[in-house]
C-alpha cells in the first residue's frame, strides 16, 4: 500500500485544559526530532491529530521511531486519495485486496470535516460498503459492531484519507511537558527503568553518574553512557553529567564506622545530585530505588538518607517487583547492557552489613567528621558534561574498524 | 590442479587469512582480561559472534565458539548425557552419522547408555516414522546430520522436528558440519532444532575453529571445563584470530551462496549425466532436491576406490573414498552399508566433493579423464 500519511492521535493530553496547546506544541516538536532523519517529511501538529505527511518516505521506518514518541496514543498509516467517490472505492479496494485474505467481517467509519463535500457521512458508509461487497462477496460480511476490519474514511479540506489500520503508541505524555529532572543513574537494571518510566512522564531527563577511578572502570563508565544513549531514543538526546566521586569514597571509608559508610556515601551523593538539579534549574530528583531491596531502600534508610535535601526524590519503580523491573528493562532493550559485570561506585566500597535501620542522629554526628562543603565543591568542580544522542556506540568503539575486518 | 575434495577441507580464503594475521598481530589481548587492550579483544569477538547470529537470524548469546566438528558433535552428545542422564539414558541417532556423533554414542554405550541408530533406506534418508516408533520416555537425546558427508543425503530435518514437537523434553542435534552455504539453513534453523554443529574449515576458515548453535534455555554440560569462557560452556582462552576469521568466512559463504549452489548443481549434473552411461560405474548420490548440490558419489565396480582416487590424482585430480576421515582404514563405507550396498560396490566407491571456486570447465575435464581412465579400468574389470 502506498500510504501517503500517517495519523497520529492524542493520548490523555486530549483531556487537559488550557494547557493543551502546550502539549500538542511539545509532542510536534518531539515528532519533528525523532523524524529528522526524514528530510522529506513535514509534521502538522492540529489541535485533535497530528500528522505526519510522509512525500514518499518509507512508512514502516517513520512508524518505528514514532513508537518510540510518548504522548502519542494510536496512529492509522493512511492514504490520500482525490475527493471523489471514485477515487475513494479504488483505494478502499486495494486495501481489502492486499489486507484480507481470508474471509473477515468489517465496517467503514466516514468522518466528514469538510461539510461542503457531496457525500454525507450515512451515504459514504453506505455506498462504499455496498461497493466492497459487490467486489467481494466471498471475503466480506458487515459487522457494525465488532467488526474485524475497520476501514476509516476522513473527508478533509485537502483530501480524502483511508486507513484500515491502527497501531498502539507509547502513550504517557510528551518528554518535556513536566519539566525537568535529574536521574541517578548507576549502571544496574532499575535505574534506567526508572529514567524510562520518568521520561513516559514527560520528564525531560539528564542523567547524573557517579565514577570513581581508579575503583570503578572506564568500562563501567561506558556502560553507563551506553545506557544514556538507549533511552535517548525517547528524546533525541540526553545530558550525562559524570560526578567524580573517589575523593569522598576514600574518605567515608576512612572517617565513618562500617555500618553507616552506606548511608553516609548516600547522603553525599544525594547532596550532589540536589546541588546539580539547582545549578540546571532541575525540578525533581529521581532514582532507580525500590522498596526493600537492598539495604540503602528501606523506608528507614531513604528517611536518613532523604534528610539531606528538601527537593523531591522521585522513585518511579519504588512498588515494583525486581521481575516486573527486569520486564520493563528486556522491553526497552536495557537489560543486557544493565547485567554487564563491571563494577560501579555502589558496589565497590559496599561493607559486609551495611545498618538496614540507620539513625538520623547518629548520621548526622558520624557526618561532623567530614568536611561536607569540600568535598561536595570538589567534586562539583570536577564534573563533565556531555550531550549523548541516541545510537551512539560506547562500548565497542571500534565497532566500524572491526568491520573491516569481518 | 582440480580440487574435487571439499568436503575434506577447503582452501583458507585470502581475506579471511588475512583477517587472521591482522587480528593476531594487532588485536592479541586475552577477551577475559579487564583491561582495555583485553576489552577490545572482547569487543571484537563479541562482534563476530553477533554477525554470526545475524546471518542465522538467532541471537548472539546462542552461538558458542569451539575447535571444529568434532568437538561440537562430541561436546552435544556427551554434554546432553551428562546433563540430562537423571530423566534417561535412551539416545537416538542413525546408521549413517560421522564417527565424530557415531562414536560418541559407542563410549557412552560402554557408561550404560543405550542408542538406536535408525535404518536408512536406499538414498541413505531416514524414515521419520522410524524415529517416531523409536521414542521412549526415556529418550533424550535425537542427533540427526542435515547432509550426510559420504553421500550427500539431505535429512528430512524438518520432519523430524515437527514429530519432536510432540516431545519438547527431548535435546535435538543436528550435525551441520556439510550443510553450511547449501541452501538449508531454514531447516537447520527450524524451530525445534536445539543444537547445530559446524565446522570453520568447511567453508574457506582456518583449521581448528567451529562453532555450535544453543538454543537459548536448553541445558549442555561443558565437556571442556575450566576458566568459564563462552558462559562456561567451553572453557579455554578464547581463539579470537580464529572465530573472527570465520565469521568473515560465514559472511563470504553466505553472499556467494545463492550463485555457488546453482553452480555446484551444474557442475555435479554435468559429471552426473556423463557417468551415469558407462556399464560399470554404480552411483550413489542422487541428483534431485533430496541431495546436497556438492557430493557426488559413485563406484566404478571392480576397481577399488583407492586405485580409482590415485589413478585421478596422477592425472591432477583430487577425489577421495568415501570420507577421509576413514579413508586410510579400508573400511566398507558406513553410509554404504547402511544402505545395504554390496561390499563389491562398496569398496569401488569413490566421492567427489564440490566448493564454490569449482568451475563447469573442470566438470569438462574431470569427464574427459574419466574416459580415458575408465579405459584401462575396463581391462583389469573385464
Amino acid at each position: 500500500m502506498d500510504y501517503t500519511e500517517i495519523m497520529v492521535r492524542y493520548g490523555e493530553l486530549s483531556t487537559k485544559g488550557h494547557n493543551k496547546k502546550n502539549f500538542i506544541d511539545r509532542l510536534g516538536a518531539n515528532v519533528r526530532k525523532a523524524l529528522h532523519h526524514f528530510e522529506q517529511v513535514k509534521v502538522h501538529a492540529q489541535r485533535d491529530r497530528l500528522h505526519v505527511e510522509l512525500n514518499g518516505a518509507d512508512y514502516n521506518q517513520v512508524m518505528d521511531r514514532l513508537q518510540d514518541v510518548f504522548g502519542i496514543q494510536n496512529f492509522s498509516p493512511s492514504i490520500r486519495v482525490e475527493k471523489t467517490f471514485e477515487a475513494t472505492a479504488k483505494a478502499a479496494e486495494q486495501m481489502v485486496r492486499e489486507q484480507v485474505k481470508s474471509p473477515v467481517t468489517f465496517k467503514i467509519n466516514t468522518r466528514r470535516s469538510d461539510h461542503k463535500f457531496p457525500i454525507d457521512t450515512f451515504a459514504m458508509n453506505d455506498r462504499l460498503g455496498g461497493y466492497l461487497l459487490e467486489k467481494f462477496p466471498d471475503l466480506l460480511k458487515v459487522d457494525v459492531h465488532n467488526p474485524d476490519l475497520t476501514i476509516r474514511v476522513e473527508i478533509r479540506l485537502n483530501g480524502i484519507f483511508l486507513s484500515s489500520e491502527t497501531i498502539k503508541g507509547a502513550g504517557g505524555l510528551p518528554v518535556g511537558t513536566a519539566g525537568k529532572g535529574m536521574m541517578m543513574l548507576s549502571g544496574g537494571i532499575d535505574s534506567p527503568v526508572a529514567a524510562y518510566l520518568g521520561m513516559k512522564r514527560g520528564v525531560s531527563m539528564e542523567m547524573v553518574h557517579f565514577f570513581s577511578p581508579p575503583y570503578t572502570s572506564p568500562q563501567a563508565l561506558a556502560k553507563a553512557k551506553q545506557l544514556t544513549s538507549k533511552l535517548a531514543r525517547y528524546s533525541g538526546s540526553i545530558r550525562f553529567i559524570q560526578v567524580p566521586f573517589a575523593e569522598i569514597q576514600e574518605t567515608v571509608k576512612e572517617k565513618i564506622p562500617e555500618g553507616y559508610l552506606m548511608t553516609v556515601q548516600r547522603r553525599m551523593m544525594l547532596r550532589l545530585a540536589a546541588a546539580i538539579t539547582m545549578k540546571r534549574h532541575g525540578l525533581a530528583i529521581f532514582n532507580g530505588e525500590s522498596l526493600g531491596q537492598v539495604a540503602s531502600q528501606t523506608m528507614e534508610s531513604m528517611l536518613v538518607i532523604n534528610d539531606v535535601t528538601s527537593l523531591p526524590v522521585l522513585r518511579p519503580v519504588l512498588s515494583y517487583d525486581k521481575t516486573e523491573i527486569i520486564d520493563v528493562a528486556k522491553k526497552i532493550d536495557t537489560y543486557d547492557l544493565s547485567i554487564l559485570p563491571y563494577e560501579d561506585c555502589c558496589t565497590v566500597f559496599t561493607p559486609p552489613s551495611p545498618k538496614t535501620k540507620p539513625n538520623l542522629e547518629k548520621t548526622r554526628k558520624y557526618e561532623e567528621r567530614l568536611d561536607i562543603d569540600g568535598l561536595i565543591k570538589r567534586a562539583l568542580d570536577g564534573i563533565e558534561i556531555t550531550e549523548i544522542h541516541s545510537g551512539e556506540d560506547f562500548l565497542n568503539q571500534n565497532e566500524d574498524v572491526f568491520a573491516e575486518l569481518l | 590442479m582440480i580440487y574435487f575434495d571439499n568436503s575434506a577441507t577447503t582452501q583458507v580464503a585470502p581475506e579471511v587469512l588475512q583477517t587472521y594475521n591482522t587480528v593476531s598481530q594487532k588485536i592479541w589481548g586475552n577477551p577475559s582480561s579487564l583491561h582495555n587492550f583485553g576489552e577490545e579483544a572482547w569487543n571484537l569477538l563479541e562482534q563476530a559472534r553477533q554477525q554470526i547470529a545475524n546471518l542465522f537470524h538467532v541471537n548472539p548469546g546462542e552461538i558458542i565458539f569451539t575447535s571444529g566438528g568434532s568437538e561440537g558433535d562430541n561436546w552435544v552428545v556427551k554434554g546432553t548425557a551428562m546433563a540430562k542422564q537423571r530423566f534417561g539414558k535412551h539416545i537416538i541417532t542413525t546408521s549413517v552419522e560421522h564417527a565424530a556423533v557415531r562414536n560418541p554414542t559407542e563410549q557412552l554405550k560402554d557408561l550404560g547408555f543405550d542408542v538406536t541408530y535408525l535404518p536408512v533406506d536406499k538414498e541413505g534418508r531416514i524414515d521419520p516414522a522410524d524415529l517416531k516408533a523409536a521414542i521412549r520416555p526415556d529418550t533424550i537425546l535425537v542427533s540427526i546430520m542435515a547432509v550426510n558427508n559420504e553421500i550427500g543425503t539431505i535429512q528430512p530435518i524438518k520432519e523430524v522436528g515437527e514429530i519432536l514437537k510432540d516431545y519438547p523434553n527431548i535435546h535435538f542435534h543436528v550435525d551441520a558440519v556439510q550443510a553450511i552455504g547449501k541452501g538449508i539453513d531454514d531447516a537447520v534453523f527450524s524451530d525445534r532444532v536445539d543444537f547445530a554443529t559446524f565446522s570453520g574449515h568447511k567453508f574457506h576458515a582456518p583449521r581448528g575453529t567451529g562453532f555450535v548453535y544453543v538454543k537459548a534455555g536448553r541445558k549442555l554440560a561443558p565437556l571442556v571445563a575450566g576458566g568459564g569462557q563462552e558462559r562456561g560452556l567451553r572453557s579455554g582462552t578464547e581463539n579470537t584470530p580464529g572465530d573472527v576469521a570465520m565469521a568473515r568466512a560465514i559472511r563470504l559463504v553466505k553472499e556467494g551462496e545463492s550463485a555457488a549452489i546453482k553452480r555446484e548443481q551444474a557442475i555435479k549434473e554435468r559429471i552426473y549425466d556423463h557417468i551415469k552411461q558407462f556399464d560399470h560405474v554404480k552411483i550413489f548420490s542422487g541428483r534431485d532436491q533430496g541431495f546436497a548440490p556438492h557430493i557426488l558419489c559413485f563406484a566404478i565396480v571392480g576397481v577399488r576406490g583407492e586405485t580409482i582416487v590415485h589413478a585421478f590424482e596422477d592425472q591432477g585430480i583430487y577425489i577421495s573414498t568415501t570420507s577421509a576421515c576413514s579413508s586410510k582404514k579400508h573400511s566398507e563405507a558406513g553410509t554404504l552399508a547402511a544402505m545395504k550396498v554390496p561390499e563389491e560396490e562398496a569398496t569401488s566407491a569413490v566421492r567427489i566433493s564440490l566448493g564454490d571456486q569449482n568451475t563447469l570447465e573442470e566438470a569438462d575435464q574431470f569427464n574427459e579423464t574419466f574416459d580415458k581412465l575408465y579405459a584401462g579400468f575396463k581391462k583389469i574389470i573385464e
